[in-house]
């Protein structure tokens, strides 16, 4: 299966490695080969990725190309790596959306840009070893590593309030991951000496742990994906952020939240997790309404994607306590498609602010006039992001609203109010920017896109399209270990 | 995969190719070589089509897959094909305006600086409008559906500098949105309840399953029919601009006239009527679905005549007697006569498109003037623009032996027949109807083409026909127009055309009952004797009458009609308030709660109160114990004493 070579490792350092070379080539005045060999990193990062795609076993449910070295051995906490259907497809992603950060930031950043480029590649290693842990420790020291460059990149290359939103980011998602912490330790204690996930899997507790369990890992998920009402942070990070730490922090940090369910909520606690589905997919559909109201009286174009994440987000954790097939798929298929679209989206607003440095869209009006390509790759996000069939952002919706009339109608209705709103706040919004006649003088001299950005959006494009055109080869790897969660979901693990 | 397996792939995947080629490439290939690879990739699909016609009409349907979309659970989602004589003959009128409108697009759109951009666009739009007719599924019905949607949107605000092109074309979508809303979720409940998207799996269980009831709300049990087709419905009444979701489309005229055409006349909004057809086996087991159909229908038929009577714009007259048209076939889907329906929608297609073009070809010789008011005595400078206008004017007005009047009797005569609740009231309705039809269709050709000229001397001096490229289109739609009725009414309705493809219970089926009476009345010759002994035809021939007296003979006299009724012409000007109560009410509504969530939930109680107060209490904490250590010895000092006496009281206490 893997001819013995650690493809997971590698997925994991060589990125971080390759940061870490780039950190070595110091001051701006050496920034070119910084650029380059940042490059050069992250397409070596995506190339040892795509081996864990063309080799991954799709009927098998369990871990594939697993790896285990004692790490500290007097607790028992292991170097324990394994990816399944539900993790290996967002390693390729974070790997994907690398090379587009690195490109994105190109030429956009001219100062520390070694230390920029660096940034995002520790991140990208750091956030494929979260996908990849099978060892809570270790998941946890991932989980809290890849908070540093994210703070770091707000925080330096950042707008003017950058540090009130990297310190309300750190904080936020830090007291969430604490109490996880705690949960870990517990089981630990109760699982006589194992950090192992897998063994957690397996073990009966009984119901007041598994709530008190399932509101730890709460906290630090909902944080992180972010759920109504602990969402604040992310339209405040967002707005700050550098375009590439907006695309890394919308494409896969916010899923990360959303994995932590898939891969800790439900099969170590699914009595609980079954017990509070109420409570969660309420929350998840006050995202979707609530979150898509607010969306659509947004000035700041950045405001406005970040809400839409959100209420985009609803939709994965609608799907994932559904539980049934088509809700989980669905919520996976969205994960991903959301890491593009939203990436994309991220990226067209930063390819304006870097020529006329406003996200208002106030400031704006006629781009079409003087950007027509960039107008047609920003409608085609646009309409992704409004659930458009063909798109790939109209086949995780679907799914999802067609697990939830399983469930109740209602929910069904409350989730599919996204057909109205979110093509109302995209759409009013792309009309705003995009339509109209020329506004001022700023918008009169723009130029169209470059090559350079041409190729991201192209790359985006393609997948969006992919995507939604033929969703199959992307699902295919998902159905054995959903069903395999299912099953193991739909058992009690009271005694 | 056998030939004619391919010849169905060809059909959609030929103007897709048009459409990313010159969509991708236009550019750089050039203005005639992108129009040259459009208008071939529509022409291969329309022959393509009339091939597969004539292999339908020797019994050869389809039903299969060409591939699997996704899985789920145990789900299959396939994109496929159902090729039966309901999908070929959507097919043939599609393709065939679709090609009319392309020909006659070379003309329209010459001086545009878009031109290849505009072809893309309208080849898509062929390619998605054949998606949602030749699919099998529900799944694919939706993508065509919505991608149709998209096109629409994308052609009405294709002259993005204009503000009111771009308030239309988000109108458009958003109440379409609103339509496939309620699609989605009768989408949703079909899935849930059969367990499968596929159509023929779906008809072959509905009987079984028409007793089923729902509990939406605890309590309350209703039909689990009723409650799937009225939500498939609403999906109709968006695409179908059906009251009160019929907003947008006037507004869509902002569009270049061919897409008007196109799009918004012959094609795109008759999909609610197909689809409705095509899901006749669910409708035929709810007749409350029915009965709302129905009464939609009448609503839609009269109230958006009234509207047509007082626009000035040429386009818009055109658009709301399309309103009034749609109602016309979805009255005709409430009383099961659903060949009806389908019968009036090809023949609207070819006249209603034709009278479009014209109109677009009249706006062309006055330079992009649309007032009536200021045209007249146009006839004598554009008489092939005249005579087809006439044709279609008729056709409309339900004048035989034109096409209209043969699809709107029988549906008149169908309804006639019905006797679900609310069809009283849609036989009124779509009889009132053909009277304000000749009406406003003659005013608009008296306003135009007759009358003393009122257009400025400049516009007067350059008058002409139009280039050949935009009159041809319109003489090969006028031919349709002209034969389509008569020629097609026996087989389409009465001769069992549709077979299998349309189910209609016995209870319900007046079309049988009018076939038996047409074959025992002399067939056509009868069925025209008796349309023009009833009523309808001499209503069609007072409102022509009531239209050259108030606009040719008597020319002061609407003014004063209008002075006189007040209130009543008001309310038909500001079309009922329809569109200001939606922008106060759900436009500035969901704005306002936006805002206030945003203001009050966000920012105040959650930022403001939990987030950042929960820092200010820490923060005013620490600073209270902050003050603790200040430095100071002598604080100290005193701590430790008022400390140490505290420990000696507790002591000495216990």
């Amino acid at each position: 299966m893997s001819l013995g070579i650690p493809q997971l490792s590698l997925v994991i350092w060589v990125p971080i490695l390759a940061g870490v070379a780039v950190l070595f080539t110091g001051s701006d005045r050496n920034a070119a080969l910084a650029r380059w060999l940042a490059l050069l990193g992250a397409l070596a990062g995506f190339l040892v990725a795509i081996p864990l795609y063309t080799g991954f076993d799709t009927l098998n449910p369990g871990m594939q190309f697993t790896e285990m070295h004692p790490w500290i051995e007097t607790f028992n906490i292991n170097y324990h790596l394994g990816v399944d259907g539900l993790s290996v497809l967002f390693i390729l992603l974070t790997s994907f959306t690398t090379v587009l950060v690195v490109l994105a930031g190109w030429r956009v950043i001219e100062k520390k840009v070694a230390q920029y480029m660096a940034a995002f590649l520790i991140m990208s290693g750091v956030m494929n070893g979260v996908f990849a842990s099978l060892d809570a420790i270790l998941f946890y020291v991932f989980w809290e590593a890849m908070l540093i460059p994210m703070f770091i990149a707000i925080g330096v290359w950042g707008g003017p309030n950058r540090v009130y939103a990297a310190v309300k980011f750190f904080l936020y998602t830090l007291l969430g991951s604490l109490l996880m912490l705690v949960a870990f330790i517990y089981l630990y204690h109760v699982s006589g000496g194992s950090f192992e996930i897998l063994d957690y899997q397996k073990m009966p507790i009984p119901m007041v742990p598994q709530v008190l369990i399932f509101l730890a890992f709460f906290t630090a998920f909902a944080v992180k994906v972010p759920m109504w009402p602990v969402h604040t942070w992310l339209p405040d990070a967002h707005v700050e952020a550098p375009t590439g730490g907006s695309v890394v922090l919308a494409a896969i940090m916010l899923k990360l939240g959303a994995y932590g369910f898939l891969r800790f909520s439900l099969p170590i606690v699914p009595d609980a997790s079954h017990m509070l589905s109420g409570f969660m997919i309420t929350l998840s559909l006050i995202a979707v309404v609530y979150i898509g109201l607010v969306a659509l009286v947004q000035g700041d174009m950045k405001k406005l994607i970040a809400y839409s994440s959100i209420s985009h987000m609803g939709f994965v954790t609608l799907g994932i306590f559904l539980f049934n097939a088509y809700g989980m798929e669905g919520a996976l298929v969205q994960m991903l498609s959301h890491g593009f679209v939203s990436g994309a989206l991220f990226l067209c607003v930063g390819v304006m602010y870097d020529r006329v440095h406003s996200r208002q869209i106030a400031d704006y009006g006629g781009v079409a006039n003087r950007m027509p390509m960039f107008a047609a790759f920003f409608m085609l996000f646009a309409m992704a992001n409004s659930g458009l069939p063909g798109t790939s952002g109209f086949v995780g919706e679907f799914m999802v609203v067609m697990g939830a009339i399983k469930s109740n109608f209602w929910y069904a209705f409350f989730a599919a109010t996204t057909l109205v709103f979110g093509a109302a706040y995209t759409l009013w919004m792309y009309k705003r920017v995009v339509f109209g006649k020329v506004a001022n003088q700023h918008v009169e001299q723009l130029s169209d896109i470059g090559l350079r950005e041409f190729v991201i959006l192209a790359l985006l494009a393609v997948a969006v399209l992919a995507m939604g055109i033929y969703p199959l080869p992307f699902t295919e790897v998902m159905h054995a270990s959903v069903n395999g969660l299912l099953n193991h979901v739909a058992q009690s693990k009271l005694y | 995969m056998t030939d004619m397996q391919k010849l169905y792939l060809l059909v959609p995947l030929a103007p897709l190719f048009g459409a990313v080629i010159v969509g991708l490439f236009g550019h750089w290939i050039g203005r005639r070589p992108s129009h040259w690879v459009a208008i071939i990739g529509v022409a291969v699909s329309f022959a393509a089509s009339v091939t597969i016609f004539k292999d339908v009409l020797a019994g050869n349907t389809f039903n299969g897959s060409v591939y699997t979309w996704l899985t789920s659970g145990d789900t299959r989602f396939e994109v496929g094909f159902l090729i039966d004589r309901l999908s070929v003959l959507m097919m043939l009128v599609v393709t065939f305006v679709s090609l009319m409108v392309h020909i006659y697009t070379i003309g329209y759109m010459r001086d545009d600086p878009g031109y290849q951009r505009f072809f893309s666009y309208i080849s898509l739009f062929t390619f998605s409008m054949l998606m949602l007719v030749m699919s099998n599924n529900y799944l694919q019905l939706f993508f065509g559906w919505e991608a149709v949607g998209l096109v629409s949107y994308l052609l009405i605000g294709f002259w993005h500098t204009r503000p009111s092109a771009i308030y239309a074309n988000l109108k458009a979508f958003l109440v379409n949105r609103v339509g496939d809303f309620g699609f989605l979720l009768g989408i949703g409940l079909v899935l849930w309840q059969f367990g499968t998207l596929d159509y023929a799996a779906v008809f072959a269980r509905a009987p079984e399953m028409a007793s089923q009831t729902i509990q939406l709300f605890p309590g309350h049990a209703w039909s689990l029919m009723s409650v799937i087709c009225i939500l498939l419905f609403v999906g109709a009444m968006g695409k179908s601009a059906q009251f009160p979701l019929h907003v947008w489309l006037p507004d869509s005229m902002e569009g270049p006239t061919p897409i008007s055409a196109l799009i918004h006349a012959a094609t795109m909004v008759t999909a609610g009527i197909f689809m409705v057809a095509r899901m006749s086996p669910l409708f035929e087991l709810s007749d409350t679905a029915l009965s709302v159909v129905m009464v939609i229908g009448g609503i839609t038929t009269l109230f958006m005549a009234f509207l047509a009577v007082v626009q000035t714009d040429i386009k818009r007259v055109i658009a709301y007697s399309t309103l009034s048209q749609l109602g016309y076939m979805t009255v005709a889907l409430g009383a099961s006569a659903y060949a009806a329906g389908i019968f009036h929608l090809m023949t609207h297609a070819f006249f209603k498109a034709l009278l479009f073009l014209a109109a677009g070809s009249v706006i062309i010789a006055m330079h992009h003037e649309q007032d009536m008011r200021k045209m007249g005595g146009l006839y004598k400078y554009m008489p092939i623009t005249y005579l087809t206008s006439l044709i279609g004017g008729l056709a409309l007005s339900g004048i035989p032996p034109f096409a209209g009047f043969f699809s709107k009797d029988a549906i008149i005569e169908a309804v006639g027949m019905s006797h679900l609740p609310g069809s009283g009231f849609a036989y009124f309705a779509t009889v009132s109807a053909v009277f304000l039809t000749a009406l406003y269709t003659f005013r608009m050709l008296f306003l135009t083409f007759h009358g003393k000229p009122r257009m400025d001397e400049h516009t007067r001096q350059h008058l002409r026909e139009s280039p050949w490229v935009v009159w041809l289109p319109l003489v090969l739609l006028a031919i349709p127009s002209v034969f389509a009725g008569w020629r097609f009414i026996q087989p389409l309705l009465f001769g069992d055309y549709f077979g299998s493809a349309i189910v209609v219970s016995p209870q319900h089926d007046a079309l049988i009952e009018m076939g038996q009476e047409f074959a025992a009345h002399g067939g056509l010759s009868g069925f025209i004797a008796h349309g023009v002994a009833a009523l309808p035809f001499w209503l069609a021939l007072a409102g022509i009458g009531t239209a050259w007296f108030l606009y040719m003979k008597r020319t002061d006299l609407p003014a004063k009609i209008a002075e006189r009724s007040g209130v009543v012409y008001t309310i038909l000007l500001r079309k009922y308030g329809f569109d200001e109560f939606n922008d106060w009410f759900f436009a500035g509504g969901a704005r306002r709660i936006g805002g206030f969530l945003w203001r009050i939930g966000d920012v105040t109680i959650i930022d403001g109160f939990f987030v950042n107060g929960t820092a200010r209490v820490i923060g005013w904490g620490s600073r209270l114990i902050r003050r603790l250590q200040s430095g100071l010895i002598y604080h100290y000092a005193f701590t430790m004493i008022i400390g140490a006496l505290v420990m000696v009281t507790w002591f000495v206490r216990s």
